[in-house]
């Protein structure tokens, strides 16, 4: 039976790691993310957990491990943030390109300068055109969950991709909370053996990482390109599955009181959960307000997310982050990416909300939303809105 | 591999561009490459392999007598076999006149 | 409203190293063992010794806790420190008739006036408490005593298995120093 404990979100990711029996983790610390490492490399020490932990002197190295690690067909694992995303940059794109199934959590946080260890998705968005599969988690339970969940999809032989898991810097990863801890068994049942169909063996010689001329690589790119669009059915498969051994559902666009209402919120991570109370409050006012998350980044959740929206006049989009010189937050301009030739579509407003920490409370949330639908109705000279700045 | 890389299409592509068949160098012609030859003169050679050390393809070795000789699909002509010779058996001949 | 109520935010102000976290996290697995939902979270950052910092508790008896914000308007507030009371505005944002909570050896009618305080007080000699039956001044425990009887956000008997899980060996006195503060606090 699962076990309902109050445990700080770092270290039940940690444990769901650990139930989902790894063989290698290579990381390195940085913070927010390093309460997650620090426990499994504890719990190897332990003898908790049978597994190899690299304790590497960077994140290029923690990558580069993890390469060879799943090249050998090794159940791995490492955890970032920020800086060490950063860093680790090059590696990234290769893990995907190789087919590797490296699962990564990634507790956001912004990127310097100036120097901040709090959380926005400037190191999510950096790496959206890696080639990984990105999913965002919006509190502890989901967190733990897709842990679990991107083990089975990465390493399915019909995906082998990497998968980062991206739980809220601080907003997440040190908070202590109620979370269903998965029994194993449970776990087992649903997590089948990593089985990569070519890996590094002594006894059946394969190369990896050759190059490749002209003639041949955009066949390489395109057959990556499908590939990760493909994963999406296998994703909706594996949500599918885990609602039914563990009873908790999980969709590419989640729907908040959205069926029917004019206007919507769109949010990305954590505080959607604060945003959804704004919505209930409004509601109470005689607002007509729903609101929709974004679970799955990549691939993208093109149908899913027309379907949803399809009925609203507005829709407001939060973005962490910001595309500097660019159209406004990159979730919203990947929104609208995906709206431009729909034939009835809703208004997109766009809010760059809570960079570096900042918090954005139940009020601001309303605050947005109103002003949202006034944009809207007048218009606005601004590619994007921010919100919060003072002067 | 059944097709050449020129022909294959991306449904071709192995996962991850993974090279499941050993032998590829082993099947490459490098030997194309070459504009000069090494030819030997083998009553001045000691048998002592130093060319076969510093040969950087890899692809000298003892000839049935004993003498080392560079093999043609491989040697790409770069000379160092000759000059580092101690007793001058190699010459480098112009591979077209 | 009454659907309202069952939120209640808990603000406690403390110096670095004096506990507070730690507390938080103790009040939040035990509500969340009695089955309630809690969330327990420090003023995220860089931790540095002697600072002021504040740390917050969530606890709603009947749904889950969805505001993933600092509480800015708390129903009660804790002060583990009294010299942080000319240095803090620790009733900002204080729910109109929330209690402020604090370690002092004075009386709440001291404080009160001392310090402007326009909210009832409940003040607890957390310090002395903590000396005689810990051997230190570490008052987070006995403050947690206080805030159990003052807010009743849990059942008194649910913190000692929190407690033992953090202290070990010196968790006895620790759940005594948590009695003493919960019997002595003085509204």
């Amino acid at each position: 039976m699962a076990t309902r404990i109050g445990v700080e979100v770092s270290i039940a990711v940690a444990d769901a790691v650990k139930l989902c029996n790894p063989d290698v983790i290579a990381a390195y610390p940085i913070t927010p993310q390093t309460h997650i490492v620090e426990h499994l490399a504890e719990l190897v020490a332990n003898g908790e957990l049978d597994a190899e932990y690299i304790p590497v002197e960077s994140e290029h190295s923690a990558m580069s491990a993890c390469l060879g690690s799943a090249a050998t067909g090794a159940r791995t694992f490492t955890a970032t943030a920020s800086q060490g995303l950063a860093l680790m940059n090059e590696v990234v794109y290769v893990a995907s390109a190789m087919r590797l199934p490296v699962i990564m959590a990634v507790a956001n946080r912004s990127l310097s300068a100036p120097l901040s260890i709090w959380c926005d998705h400037s190191d999510m968005m950096s790496v959206r055109d890696t080639g990984w599969i990105q999913i965002i988690t919006e509190n502890g339970q989901q967190a733990v969950d897709n842990t679990i969940i991107s083990f089975r999809v990465g390493e399915d032989p019909q995906v082998l991709l990497p998968v980062m898991v991206h739980l809220d810097g601080f907003n997440l990863t040190h908070v202590v909370e109620p979370i269903m801890i998965p029994d194993q068994a449970e776990v087992d049942k649903y997590l089948p053996k990593n089985r990569f169909p070519l890996p590094l063996n002594p006894d059946k010689p394969v190369a990896m990482g050759g190059f490749a001329a002209p003639a041949i690589f955009m066949e390489t790119k395109w057959a990556q390109e499908v590939n990760i669009q493909n994963s999406k059915k296998v994703i909706l498969q594996a949500w599918d599955e885990f609602n039914k051994i563990f009873g908790r559902k999980y969709e590419p666009i989640e729907k908040y009181q959205s069926d029917g209402a004019k206007t919507l919120i769109l949010t990305v991570g954590s505080s959607g959960e604060t945003a959804s109370v704004a919505v209930d409050e409004l509601k109470k006012e005689g607002m007509d307000v729903g609101q929709v998350r974004i679970r799955l980044w990549r691939p993208f959740p093109f149908e899913e997310l027309r379907e949803a929206v399809k009925g609203a006049d507005v829709l407001i989009v939060m973005d962490r982050a910001i595309s500097f010189g660019g159209p406004g937050g990159p979730i919203a301009s990947e929104v609208k990416a995906a709206l431009y030739n729909q034939a009835k579509k809703p208004n997109v407003v766009n809010y760059v909300i809570s960079l570096g920490g900042r918090d954005t409370t139940v009020s601001d949330f309303k605050n947005i939303i109103k002003q949202g639908v006034g944009i809207a109705e007048k218009g606005s000279k601004n590619e994007y809105e921010i919100y919060g700045v003072r002067g | 591999m059944a097709k050449s890389e020129n022909e294959m299409t991306w449904k071709d592509v192995e996962i991850g561009c993974i090279v499941t068949e050993p032998g590829g160098a082993k099947a490459y012609e490098s030997g194309t490459w070459r504009s000069q030859r090494p030819t030997y003169n083998f009553n001045k050679c000691i048998k002592c392999g130093l060319c076969s050390l510093y040969c950087p393809e890899g692809c000298i070795d003892k000839n049935k007598d004993g003498y080392f000789e560079a093999d043609l699909f491989y040697c790409k002509g770069c000379g160092v076999c000759a000059r580092e010779c101690w007793t001058k058996v190699i010459t480098m001949v112009e591979e077209v006149e | 409203m009454t659907q309202e109520k069952s939120l209640v935010e808990i603000r406690w102000h403390g110096r670095g190293g004096q506990g507070a976290v730690t507390t938080t996290e103790m009040l939040a697995r035990a509500a969340i063992a009695e089955g309630k939902y809690a969330q327990a979270f420090p003023s995220f950052g860089p931790e540095r010794r002697g600072a002021p910092v504040q740390a917050f508790n969530r606890v709603d008896s009947k749904k889950p806790v969805r505001i993933r914000a600092d509480i800015t308007e708390p129903d009660y507030v804790v002060v583990l420190d009294p010299s942080l009371l000319d240095k803090v505005n620790v009733t900002s944002g204080l729910k109109k008739g929330g209690y402020v909570i604090v370690n002092t050896r004075k009386s709440a009618g001291g404080i009160k006036s001392e310090f402007k305080i326009d909210y009832p007080v409940a003040t607890v000699n957390a310090s002395k408490i903590a000396r005689e039956v810990l051997g230190v001044n570490i008052v987070n425990t006995t403050m947690l005593g206080a805030v159990i009887k003052i807010t009743n956000v849990i059942d008194k008997k649910s913190i000692n298995e929190p407690i033992e899980l953090r202290f070990g060996k010196i968790a006895d006195r620790n759940i005594k120093a948590m009695e003493t503060g919960y019997e002595q606090v003085a509204v």
